[in-house]
C-alpha cells in the first residue's frame, strides 16, 4: 500500500485523501469484471442447463409411453383414455396444419402492413397505424379465443362455410374440403384467429427491418427509374431478408405454442375423418391444456407429456430449418458475387 | 415523499401478510372443478364465522388426486370417487360432500324445454353417431306429440377432463351396451362424434348458437342460464325432469353403508334422475399434520350443519341427513401418528 502511495506522481497533499482510494478501486474494478464475466457466463449455461433439464424431463415423464407405443405414436391416430390406446396423429396434424394456414394468411397481410408502413403511407399515419398493430399483439389469448368461438365462427360459419357447402357440397374433392358441422369452428378457424394472433409480430419485425435498409441503396433505385415495387422486391427484400425470414420464425414458433386461443376454436375432436377444413380437430397445445389436470397418472400422463416433448422437436426442427435456410441464402449469395 | 409513503405501503402489506399467515391456520385442498363454487362459499362463510381460512385450488379432479397422494394438501377432492382398493392402498379414505346432475340440453327451434323424451339409450346411439337425425324412427317413438325437424343432430360435449363427462359416461355405460364396449367411461373419453366445448360454458355455447345440437351440462349451469333440456327415462321406467328432489331420490337409493363408493347413475327409484353423481373429498387416514386434519374435518361439520342453504342457492343438492350422519361417523377412522382420532369435537 505505502509503496504505491510513495511512488504515486500526483501531489503529496491530495495523497492522502485521494490515492488511497483508487488503486484498490481499479482492482475493485478488475474483480467486477471477473464477476460481471462469470455472472454472465452463469446466465448463459443456466439457460442451457434449464432447456437440458426440460429435455431430460420430458423424456421421464413420456417415457412409459415412449417404451409402449415407441415411434407407432407419431402415425396412430387413436387417442382413447379408455382403453389407454394413445397415438398423437391428429394433434400433430392439427398443430402444423393450423401454423400452416397462419402463416399463409399471415406471411403476406405483413409483408403489406410492413411495406405501406415504410414506403408509401404517409408521414401522419405511420405512428398510429404502427402503434394499433402492436396493440394487437398486447391482446390477451383467451380474448382471441372467446371471440374466435363466439363471434368470428359464427360469421364464418354463415358467410363461408354455409355458401361454400352449397356450392361445392357435390364436387368430388373441393365438397370433402367443408364438410363438417356447420358449426364454424375447426382447422380453419383456428388457422384465421393464429394468423391474427402472430400478423402483429411478423409485421413489427419486417417494418423494423425494412427500415434499416440504407436509404441511399433505395433512392439510386429510385434514380436510375424503379418502380416502387421493383426497390422493394429487388434492393429492400434481398436486403433484409434474413430479418424477414426471422420474423416469419418468430410467427411460427409463436403459431406453433399458442394454447388458450386454440383450443377455443379448433373443436377438440381427436378423430381425423378427413381432411375437411371445416372439421373439428385438435393440437397438441390443445390436448394438453383440457387433458391435462384430469389425465389419470400412467400412460395417459406420460402420453400427454410425449405430445409436449414432439412439440419442443417440432419447434427445435423449425428453428433449426430457419437456421439452415439462412445460411444456404447468405452462401448463395456469396458464389454470385 | 410519495416514494417513500409507498415503500412503507409496501412495507405495511408485506408485514401484515405475514403476520396474517402466520396467526390465522391455513387448511388448503385441491381437487374437482365442478364443486368449486360451493366449496369457496362455504369457506367464506366459514371464515367470517370462525376466522379459519380454506384455501381451495379447483385444479381439476386428477391434479387434486395426486396431490393428496403425495401428501402436499390437507384434502382432495374429486368427482369420480375412488374404489375401496385404491383407497386402501393408498391409506386414503372419502366422504361425499354434495350432489349434483348432468343434465342433456338441446337446442331445436320450436320445441321448448321438458318437451323432448330420451331414454338413455337413443343418447348413447346420438353420441355414438348412429343416430344422426332428429326424425330418427326412435326419438319419434318416445315423442309422438312433438313436430322433429328432418335435421342432422349435432353432438356436442366436454373437450377437457372433467368430472362431468365421467358421470355422463358412466351412465351411457351402465344403459347402453354398446356405448360401454366401444366407448367406456372416464373424465375422458375417445369421442366417436360430436365438437368439444371448453367446460359447461363452452358446451352451452355450442348448444345455444348451433340449431339441432345435443350437449350435457351440469345441472347447475343449465338451471341458471334456463337451458332447454330433455327428460329422461330412468331406471324404473318413468320420465322424471331434473330437479333437486329427482336428485335426492337417486342419493336415497344408493346404500352408503356398505361403502361411499357408489356412483349414483341409473339409480332404482321411480323419482330418481337417472344421471346424478356426487363429489367426494379425499383424506389421508393416518396424519401427520393431526392439526390441519382435525380443522379441515371441523370446516365440513360446519358445512354440513350449516352450508345447506348455500348449497341450495347454487343449485347443488345437499346430502340427505342419513348419509351426512354416516360421514360423520366415518370422521373418527382419521387419526395421528399415534391412532387416535383427529377429530374432536
Amino acid at each position: 500500500m505505502d509503496a504505491t502511495l510513495s511512488e504515486n506522481p500526483f501531489s503529496k497533499e491530495a495523497q492522502t485523501v485521494q490515492m488511497p482510494e483508487e488503486p484498490p478501486l481499479r482492482r475493485s474494478g478488475r474483480l467486477a469484471d471477473v464477476v460481471f464475466l462469470n455472472v454472465t457466463r452463469g446466465a448463459a449455461i443456466l439457460t442451457l442447463l434449464l432447456l437440458a433439464a426440460i429435455i431430460v424431463s420430458l423424456v421421464i415423464g413420456a417415457w412409459p409411453s415412449i417404451r409402449e407405443f415407441g415411434p407407432r405414436f407419431l402415425w396412430t391416430a387413436e387417442w382413447d383414455p379408455v382403453q389407454e390406446k394413445f397415438g398423437g396423429l391428429v394433434m400433430i396434424y392439427g398443430t402444423l396444419m393450423t401454423s400452416l394456414i397462419a402463416l399463409i394468411i399471415a406471411v403476406p397481410v405483413s409483408f403489406g402492413i410492413a411495406l405501406f408502413l415504410t414506403e408509401l403511407s404517409p408521414k401522419w399515419l405511420k405512428r398510429p397505424l404502427g402503434t394499433a398493430i402492436e396493440l394487437l399483439a398486447a391482446i390477451p389469448s383467451i380474448v382471441y379465443g372467446m371471440w374466435g368461438l363466439l363471434v368470428f365462427s359464427p360469421i364464418l360459419a354463415r358467410y363461408v362455410q354455409q355458401p361454400m357447402q352449397a356450392a361445392f357440397g357435390d364436387v368430388p374433392v373441393l365438397g370433402a374440403l367443408f364438410s363438417g358441422a356447420p358449426v364454424g369452428i375447426g382447422i380453419l378457424s383456428a388457422g384465421i384467429i393464429l394468423a391474427i394472433m402472430i400478423i402483429p409480430f411478423i409485421a413489427a419485425v419486417m417494418r423494423d427491418v425494412f427500415e434499416v435498409t440504407p436509404p441511399m441503396l433505395k433512392e439510386s433505385a429510385y434514380g436510375v427509374g424503379a418502380t416502387t415495387w421493383e426497390v422493394v422486391w429487388r434492393v429492400v427484400l434481398p436486403y433484409t431478408k434474413a430479418g424477414v425470414i426471422g420474423g416469419v420464425m418468430l410467427g411460427l414458433g409463436r403459431a406453433l405454442g399458442e394454447t388458450m386461443a386454440v383450443t377455443f376454436v379448433i373443436g377438440n375432436f381427436n378423430q381425423l375423418n378427413n381432411l375437411s377444413l371445416f372439421e373439428a380437430a385438435n393440437s397438441i397445445t390443445s390436448a394438453l391444456a383440457n387433458e391435462f389436470a384430469e389425465a389419470t397418472p400412467g400412460l395417459h400422463e406420460a402420453s400427454l407429456i410425449y405430445l409436449g416433448l414432439i412439440l419442443f422437436f417440432i419447434t427445435c426442427v423449425v428453428l433449426g430449418f430457419s437456421k439452415y435456410l439462412l445460411m444456404r441464402l447468405k452462401r448463395r449469395e456469396g458464389s454470385r458475387t | 415523499m410519495r416514494l417513500t409513503s409507498i415503500k412503507a405501503l409496501a412495507t405495511g402489506f408485506a408485514l401484515a401478510g405475514v403476520f396474517s399467515s402466520v396467526t390465522a391456520q391455513e387448511i388448503t385442498g385441491a381437487g374437482a372443478t365442478f364443486p368449486a363454487p360451493l366449496y369457496a362459499k362455504w369457506a367464506d362463510a366459514y371464515n367470517k364465522a370462525t376466522g379459519a381460512r380454506i384455501n381451495y385450488q379447483s385444479v381439476g379432479s386428477g391434479a387434486g388426486l395426486r396431490q393428496i397422494r403425495g401428501k402436499t394438501v390437507d384434502f382432495g377432492a374429486s368427482d369420480m370417487p375412488l374404489t375401496d382398493e385404491e383407497l386402501q392402498k393408498d391409506g386414503l379414505m372419502q366422504f361425499p360432500t354434495v350432489i349434483g346432475g348432468v343434465v342433456p340440453v338441446f337446442n331445436i327451434p320450436g320445441i321448448p324445454t321438458r318437451q323432448m323424451r330420451l331414454t338413455g339409450q337413443v343418447l348413447g346411439d346420438i353420441y355414438l353417431g348412429k343416430i344422426t337425425k332428429w326424425n330418427d324412427p326412435a326419438i319419434v317413438a318416445l315423442n309422438p306429440g312433438l313436430k322433429l325437424p328432418d335435421a342432422t343432430i349435432s353432438p356436442v360435449r366436454r373437450a377437457d377432463g372433467s368430472g362431468t363427462t365421467f358421470i355422463f359416461t358412466n351412465y351411457l355405460s351402465k344403459v347402453n351396451p354398446e356405448w360401454k364396449a366401444k366407448v367406456g367411461e372416464g373424465t375422458a373419453v375417445n369421442w366417436p362424434a360430436g365438437a368439444g366445448g371448453k367446460g359447461n360454458e363452452g358446451v352451452s355455447a355450442f348448444v345455444q348458437r348451433l340449431p339441432n345440437s345435443i350437449g350435457y351440462v351440469e345441472y347447475a349451469y343449465a338451471k341458471q342460464n334456463k337451458m332447454t333440456y330433455a327428460l329422461l327415462q330412468n331406471a324404473a321406467g318413468s320420465f322424471v325432469a331434473p330437479e333437486d328432489t329427482a336428485f335426492k331420490a337417486a342419493a336415497a337409493g344408493a346404500d352408503w353403508n356398505k361403502s361411499f363408493y357408489q356412483i349414483l347413475t341409473n339409480q332404482p327409484g321411480k323419482d330418481a334422475w337417472p344421471i346424478t353423481g356426487a363429489t367426494f373429498i379425499m383424506m389421508q387416514l393416518k396424519q401427520d399434520k393431526p392439526q390441519q386434519a382435525g380443522a379441515a374435518l371441523r370446516f365440513f361439520d360446519w358445512a354440513f350443519a350449516n352450508g345447506d342453504k348455500m348449497s341450495d342457492d347454487l343449485d347443488y343438492v345437499p346430502l340427505p341427513d342419513s348419509v351426512e350422519a354416516l360421514v360423520r361417523q366415518q370422521w373418527g377412522k382419521i387419526t395421528d401418528a399415534a391412532g387416535k382420532p383427529v377429530m374432536t369435537k
